[in-house]
């Protein structure tokens, strides 16, 4: 006889999410706001746990949940990138909310409860679990741009992400409904068996699916929310926005374009193509004008999306390996760098433009080293991580045959150059502008690591390609 | 006359742009964008029953129930974070969510 119980092993990290979440929440309520550093402590733990969790789980393909549920190399791959993201996210916003007027616990609570829906949308294997997964995270993520409920910026941010998040979910949704009204199933594989040949109503689908999806990854044209919600977001939140959510997005991109249209790739190709040119360019320009430190990182999220999207245009084995080794580099990165803007405070107030940072290598040298080394890694500069990240998709990209893409996406990375070599400057031949406050130790620390994976990634990089590798494989 | 899945299917497209064409078109109130995400999801959810109806499919209908449940959730926070908005700039306008350029 068959067992009644689904597989609850193959989804026991995201269990342990939705339970820690609940007790935080009741551990909150009956603490009050006081309890805000030590819930924060507590849901750090959790997303460890979770992510030790799925690192544990063994290393083959689990379909739980009659298919709803898919737990391959693939989705744990993503998975600990995200969690990793996410938990050090809330590492960077202890000193935040140690500020008695942002010491809110509910903060933690929903990164946690982002986090679940995150990990459902890694996983999810049919059309239905990737809303819901997507709603989850989209929801809390409405809420926690708004935390700071007394800013005009904050509340602003968080208004302009709900209408546009809203009506993003729907245009995906209408593409889910023709996708399944045109393949008669919602399971991914059922998809793939029925769609071989592309005609008039799921291409409809695929183009507000794909629509959907890119706002998510904020890629060109959807991008118009990101820079206004990097700026009004409180910056610990900002972080995580760039982060894990972009993650779960991209691996959810990835997996609908190759586990459910594998047959119709010339359809979704052109679209990919088109998406990640014009992002790579418009995060190249955009940037270039920009004098706040977050908007410029949030045209230069923008940007890295359209590279890491190259990578799925070329719809092959390796492009997707180089996907997947992209947005791990890019998620170390991006952590790396909102440490050094989480640590531009003066007299106890944060300050934002890129002129703040002028002659930094007198005052904080080391602070200085590493931001300057994070920057040449987002320019793509050998040997730093970020050059072989974008090495990897744009291979790829040539072997797909996609010249035209590859070549674009060379320049556009050559012209982007140009303002993360701006804030090197700005930082070491200027003159020095006041210190900074004191860095604390918890930031310290991530910009450490963060600083150091980017040096010296090239010394060793076999674990990440054959683990990113081993996850490419699992989808094809 | 017969009325067959494509009529359903224009009457949700329909209802789809209307929706869509709310959100960019409108220049007054937030709360006119809030009901034109509540036109586009009622198009999808028109999309999915006639579908599953058509096709004997029920999971259209189960999807149809989740998308519901999770409409509701979206307008809830969408009010709450247009009542935080309010209390801060006291306005509601369109035109008047610019504390950013963008």
């Amino acid at each position: 006889m068959p067992s009644v119980l689904p597989p609850l092993g193959a989804v026991l990290p995201e269990l342990l999410l939705a339970v820690s979440a609940i007790l935080l929440v009741l551990i909150g309520a009956i603490q009050g706001e006081k309890s805000a550093n030590l819930i924060n402590g507590l849901a750090i733990a959790a997303l460890v746990a979770a992510g030790v969790l799925v690192l544990l789980q063994p290393g083959t393909t689990v379909v739980a949940f009659h298919g709803s549920m898919l737990v391959d190399p693939f989705a744990r791959f993503m998975k600990v990138i995200a969690l990793l993201g996410a938990a050090a996210s809330l590492v960077m916003s202890v000193d935040w909310l140690s500020r008695a007027q942002q010491a809110r616990f509910e903060y933690a609570v929903l990164v946690v409860l982002a986090s679940l829906g995150i990990c459902i949308l890694i996983s999810a294997g049919d059309l239905i679990a990737l809303y819901l997964g997507l709603e989850l995270m989209s929801l809390s993520l409405y809420v926690v741009a708004a935390i700071n409920r007394d800013s005009v910026r904050s509340t602003e941010a968080g208004l302009k992400y709900f209408v546009l998040g809203a009506l993003s979910s729907g245009m995906l949704l209408y593409g889910a409904s023709l996708l399944y009204g045109f393949t008669g199933s919602v399971n991914f594989a059922e998809i793939a068996k029925v769609a071989t040949q592309p005609s008039l109503g799921l291409i409809f689908g695929i183009v507000f699916l794909f629509a959907g999806l890119c706002f998510k990854v904020s890629a060109v044209p959807f991008h118009m929310w990101t820079p206004d919600v990097y700026e009004g977001a409180p910056t610990p939140v900002t972080a995580f926005f760039a982060t894990a959510p972009k993650v779960a997005a991209m691996a959810v991109f990835v997996r609908v374009a190759i586990e459910a249209l594998p047959n119709v790739t010339h359809s979704w190709q052109q679209i990919v193509t088109f998406v990640s040119i014009a992002s790579m360019v418009l995060g190249s320009f955009a940037a270039i004008g920009q004098r706040n430190i977050k908007r410029l990182l949030a045209y230069s999220s923008i940007g890295h999306m359209g590279f890491a999207l190259v990578g799925l245009a070329a719809g092959t084995q390796e492009g997707v390996r180089g996907v997947l080794m992209y947005m791990a580099i890019y998620v170390v990165m991006t952590l790396g760098s909102f440490t050094c803007v989480l640590a531009m405070r003066r007299d106890g107030r944060a300050v934002e433009t890129v002129d703040d940072l002028a002659g930094l290598s007198r005052t904080r040298p080391l602070m200085a080293l590493l931001l300057g080394a994070l920057m040449f890694s987002l320019a793509g500069i050998p040997p730093l991580a970020g050059f072989l990240a974008k090495y990897y998709v744009f291979v790829a990209a040539i072997q797909a045959g996609l010249y035209a893409l590859a070549v674009i996406g060379v320049v556009a990375s050559v012209i982007g150059a140009y303002y993360y070599l701006r804030v090197v400057k700005i930082m070491y031949f200027d003159e020095p502008a006041e210190a900074f406050d004191g860095m604390p130790g918890e930031l310290k620390a991530v910009l450490g690591l963060s600083g150091l994976f980017t040096i010296f990634y090239f010394v060793y990089p076999a674990p990440l390609i054959e683990a990113a590798g081993a996850a490419a494989r699992a989808l094809f | 006359m017969e009325i067959g899945l494509s009529h359903y299917l224009t009457l949700a497209a329909i209802l789809f742009t209307l929706g869509t064409l709310g959100i960019f078109l409108n220049r007054k109130n937030v709360i006119v964008i809030l009901m034109s995400v509540e036109l586009i999801l009622l198009a999808v959810n028109i999309n999915l029953v006639s579908f599953s109806a058509f096709q004997g499919i029920i999971v259209g209908q189960i999807f149809a129930l989740l998308v519901l449940t999770v409409a509701a959730a979206e307008a809830a926070i969408g009010l709450a974070i247009l009542v935080v908005f309010y209390r801060n700039r006291g306005s509601i306008a369109v035109e008047d969510i610019n504390a950013m350029k963008g």
